[in-house]
């Protein structure tokens, strides 16, 4: 049914629809809405048989989903940032065990500084823990990629994390077409777990490992996350099929066919370059966009072969590995250095920080004239990073000053962003 | 024929004349078909206090539950001295939490045994001092306070033991750890600290507390029978010695069970609701020193010259007990066994 | 795509509004985006939201630069923040006063508009009459329909009734069809005076 509404509304419908039997909820920005909407479904009775807990922490929440899992049920929280570090060692844990839970995770920046806004530093501290990390571009994305989550995880028994944009997407109201009931139990079948707690048949489940069997425990980890680079396709399609739309996959490209210059993107951010690469098509510039829709497992391969062709790719990403250099743009460039094709990593978003169309065509053009470094922050504010730097260098015993820098800037606070 | 009648002292174990009890007046351990949900072949140490506490208080859940059990266990001694993989000594349905979240990954479990609509499987949480007044405490506290469903074990030997004997809020005052070593003015953990848990969880208000040592078996598996007759949460707190982290004997562990209950510092209650509902009373009240004494770690309270005032104030915690759970008076309801 | 900006200050619903113009939108069979500037959110500070129309799929998810309609739903924000910022040369711009743009001191700001583009709503006093309540902000939307034509007032109508229930719905839907009819009014009179001061024959 197509419906007008906020996207965390959205994907509060979507997972009712998957039928989870134990929920638990802790609130944090921006995610909150997701939860109480599916809250409000358990109670009005929508959404039943449901166990909706309100627990005492993220730690807590993930630390539920795991024995919920492990007993057969199928689980889903929901959380973002600094939740999500909270509930970091369970998160390793469930993807040890290989619980097929899903989780939404509402995009938001790590602190400190806490920031409650949108950016890709979340998730992305997480990317080794063995969970599948889907990101989506539009809310529409959101509420598909939540059932082809569910089918996955319980396919090869690994969770999942399906990554939405904080505020940009959870706090959109926008169109999006809500699958029926019927399509959605077309899909998803009920959960049958491949190891479960069950008094009848008693098996001991997160015994210690030693240095003997350690390493082909994890080799066989990796094993699950290449063959959930074959399923991921493979489900789309057949979500394809039954709600009659494309939704999901590994990677999605638009107009990088025959493009000199392709940027690759993560999340919503790909709906305004597309936008900004239309605007460049009209005046002769070959350039396109391609998104993974799946980031982890990598797809390499699905990856490479999009950006076949290029001259230089753009990778705009919303975080960044402090000490190194990009995230994205490090797979990115693994991935095509050999070819002898240039990665530009763009950093941007930060924090919350508006991606405007004027800014991306701006950056665009400088990598195709060449005058872009390869690692570089966009709408970076020099004057004010200059200035902080050299009182510092003035006096070494000064630690950056984040009240300096932002009485620095504070007269953005009134400009609109 | 002449009779006579022959008065047998009770150690409180009916160690005496245990063939002359009524059958159903006997131990699940006694029975040869107890379901040894612990079975043998595990590594813990020789007279491992803990090993026998999970021993006794799952088979007598098993029991109760007509083996419809499943348990979640905490990270520590327990855990890692029975499931070195490949080889498991559970034959119960058994998964090893994380440290912090033993409670909650119960309460996922018996979250998802009521979406299916089983009442039959029940679950119980257990864990170390450590998982459940440490670091499990925001867990337990959540578990608590939502009363969901499971019955929350822990066996208390006061201190971090599967990693080095290292302190924790359940340390006693004055014992030697390797975070509180027995050296400088004041040897060993400091007094004024620590974290009474069982009174935590009956402030919680919770459907039953109870507190039982590994040295009264017949009173720890009343206590769990009772607790697996109620729905809702519930603590269940046992004492158990460990041997190598109290520099004990590994024969003494029982009677050190049952002197840390003589001399008044481990007062056994039961507790329902925020309300204590009986205390068991002291059979023959003994002086702090016959229990310190064996314990290497309050060696150092008996040196040359002892150290009469630490004792003098393990003392005062004793008489405290005494007063507070009325250790000495004519408990309420319960008769000295 | 005709892009909308809502300025006002937390607690008086101008996020509600945007979301509600979306629904209106989508109502009348459009694709419709509708999300919030997000700076700290208390009552009082300053607030922004936004809302895209457009006959095909909105992609992008940048802020609105340059609107081609504001909705002014606290007339205290004008020498305060940087309202009409990017608004386009023939854009409009709805203010929620019951004095005259001269006099709160807003005629320099749309003094380059068409001046049919340009209207003042007493949006808080018909709220009040209607709703009993100083929240101008779907009734706002009923004055955005009458001067921009491009949602339907049966659209806002359609979309207050399914966000609102009982007396708010019910005020509301009489404080927007009310608004409307004062814009169109305004409107109306404004077109006219255009045509005037544009050539046209004297009546």
């Amino acid at each position: 049914m197509l419906r007008q509404i906020e996207g965390s509304r959205a994907v509060a419908e979507s997972v009712a629809l998957c039928r989870p039997q134990v929920v638990c909820a802790y609130p944090i920005s921006p995610q909150t809405h997701i939860i109480e909407g599916v809250g409000a479904l358990v109670k009005s009775g929508r959404l039943k048989p449901c166990e909706f807990l309100n627990v005492e922490s993220e730690f807590a929440a993930m630390s539920v989903s795991i024995g919920a899992s492990a007993a057969g049920a199928r689980a889903y929280t929901a959380t973002s940032s600094q939740g999500l570090l909270f509930m970091a060692e369970a998160v390793f844990n469930a993807s040890g065990l290989g619980l097929p839970i899903v989780m939404t995770v509402a995009n938001r920046a790590l602190g400190a500084p806490i920031n409650i806004w949108n950016d890709h530093s979340d998730a992305m501290a997480l990317r080794d823990s063995g969970w599948v990390q889907l990101f989506a571009v539009t809310n529409q994305h959101a509420v598909d990629l939540h059932v082809q989550a569910f089918r996955l995880a319980e396919e090869l028994s690994v969770p999942v994390m399906v990554c939405m944009d904080g505020f940009i997407l959870t706090h959109a109201v926008e169109r999006v077409e809500i699958p029926t009931q019927e399509q959605v139990d077309r899909y998803l079948p009920p959960f049958l777990p491949q190891q479960v707690l069950d008094p009848a048949s008693p098996v001991s489940i997160g015994a210690m490992v030693g240095p003997e069997a350690f390493t082909e425990v994890r080799y066989l980890a990796q094993a699950r996350q290449v063959e959930a680079l074959v399923r991921i396709p493979e489900l789309a399609a057949e979500f394809e099929r039954v709600v009659g739309r494309p939704s999901g996959g590994l990677v999605s490209g638009y107009r990088n066919e025959d493009a000199e210059t392709i940027v690759v993107a993560l999340g919503s951010v790909v709906g305004t370059i597309k936008d900004v690469v239309d605007a460049m098509r009209e005046e002769g510039t070959k350039i396109g966009v391609v998104s993974p829709t799946t980031f982890r497992p990598c797809p390499e391969e699905a990856l490479a072969a999009a950006l076949e062709g290029a001259h230089r790719v753009v990778v705009i990403e919303k975080a960044f590995a402090l000490g190194s250099r990009g995230i994205l743009g490090a797979d990115v460039d693994a991935l095509i250095s050999n070819r002898g094709t240039k990665t530009y990593t763009v950093i941007a978003g930060l924090g919350g920080r508006a991606i405007t169309e004027g800014s991306l065509r701006r950056v665009f053009g400088e990598a195709i004239r060449g005058e872009l470094e390869a690692v570089n922050f966009l709408d970076l504010d020099r004057g004010v990073v200059d200035r902080e730097l050299a009182r510092m260098a003035d006096d070494p015993r000064t630690a950056p000053s984040i009240e300096r820098v932002l009485r620095d800037v504070r007269q953005s606070a009134a400009r609109i962003v | 024929m002449t009779e006579q009648t022959i008065k047998f002292y009770q150690v409180g174990s009916f160690a005496v004349g245990n063939r002359l009890v009524d059958p159903a007046l006997r131990t699940v351990q006694s029975d040869r078909a107890r379901p040894n949900s612990l079975t043998s072949g595990h590594r813990a140490c020789q007279g491992c206090g803990e090993a026998l506490g999970a021993r006794y208080v799952l088979d007598a859940a098993m029991r109760a539950t007509n083996g419809q059990l499943i348990v979640v266990n905490a990270t520590g001694c327990l855990e890692v001295f029975s499931t070195p993989y490949p080889e498991t000594s559970w034959q119960v349905a058994w998964m090893h939490s994380l440290f912090g979240n033993t409670a909650a990954v119960a309460t996922g479990v018996a979250a998802a045994l009521k979406t299916r609509g089983d009442a039959q499987t029940r679950v119980i949480a257990q864990a170390g001092d450590g998982g459940a007044v440490d670091i499990g405490f925001g867990c337990l506290s959540g578990m608590f306070e939502r009363n969901d469903d499971a019955l929350f074990v822990c066996y208390d030997n006061g201190a971090y033991m599967n990693t080095g004997v290292q302190r924790s809020g359940s340390t006693p005052a004055a014992a030697r750890t390797a975070t509180t070593e027995s050296l400088g003015r004041e040897p060993g953990n400091p007094f004024g600290q620590g974290k009474n848990l069982p009174l935590l969880a009956v402030v919680h208000e919770i459907p039953y507390v109870a507190t039982a040592t590994v040295g009264d078996l017949h009173d720890l598996e009343a206590k769990v029978e009772r607790a697996m007759e109620l729905r809702g949460a519930r603590y269940l707190h046992v004492l158990v010695p460990c041997p190598l982290g109290w520099g004990t004997e590994s024969r003494d562990t029982i009677r050190l069970a049952r002197l840390a209950c003589e001399t008044g510092l481990f007062p056994r209650f039961e507790a329902a609701y925020g309300e204590i509902l009986s205390t068991t009373p002291i059979r023959r009240l003994v002086p702090v020193e016959a229990y310190l004494r064996p314990q290497r770690r309050f060696a150092h309270l008996f040196r040359d010259p002892p150290r009469t005032d630490d004792i003098a104030r393990i003392q005062a915690i004793a008489d405290r007990n005494i007063r507070r759970f009325d250790l000495l008076g004519e408990a309420a309801g319960e008769e000295p066994r | 795509m005709f892009k909308v900006r809502i300025h006002g200050r937390g607690g008086q619903g101008v996020v509600t509004a945007a979301e509600l113009l979306a629904v209106a939108a989508f109502n009348d069979g459009r694709h419709a985006q509708a999300f919030p500037s997000f700076g700290s959110e208390r009552t009082g500070a300053p607030v922004v939201s936004f809302c895209r129309i457009s006959e095909r799929e909105i992609r992008t998810r940048a802020p609105i630069d340059e609107p081609d309609a504001l909705v002014i739903q606290d007339a205290t924000l004008l020498h305060q923040v940087g309202l009409f910022s990017g608004l386009k040369p023939q854009g409009y711009a709805l203010v929620n006063t019951a004095k005259s743009l001269e006099e709160i001191g807003a005629a320099q700001f749309v003094a380059g508009l068409p001046a049919n583009h340009v209207v003042s709503l007493r949006a808080t006093e018909i709220a009040l009459q209607h709703l009993g309540r100083p929240l101008p902000n779907a009734v706002l939307l009923g004055g955005f329909a009458a001067l921009t034509g491009v949602v339907s007032l049966a659209a806002v109508i359609a979309a207050v009734e399914d966000r609102f229930s009982g007396e708010m719905r019910d005020g509301n839907v009489a404080a927007v069809t009310e608004a409307f009819n004062q814009t169109r009014a305004q409107y109306e009179a404004l077109a006219v005076r255009e045509r005037r001061s544009v050539g046209a024959a004297p009546d």
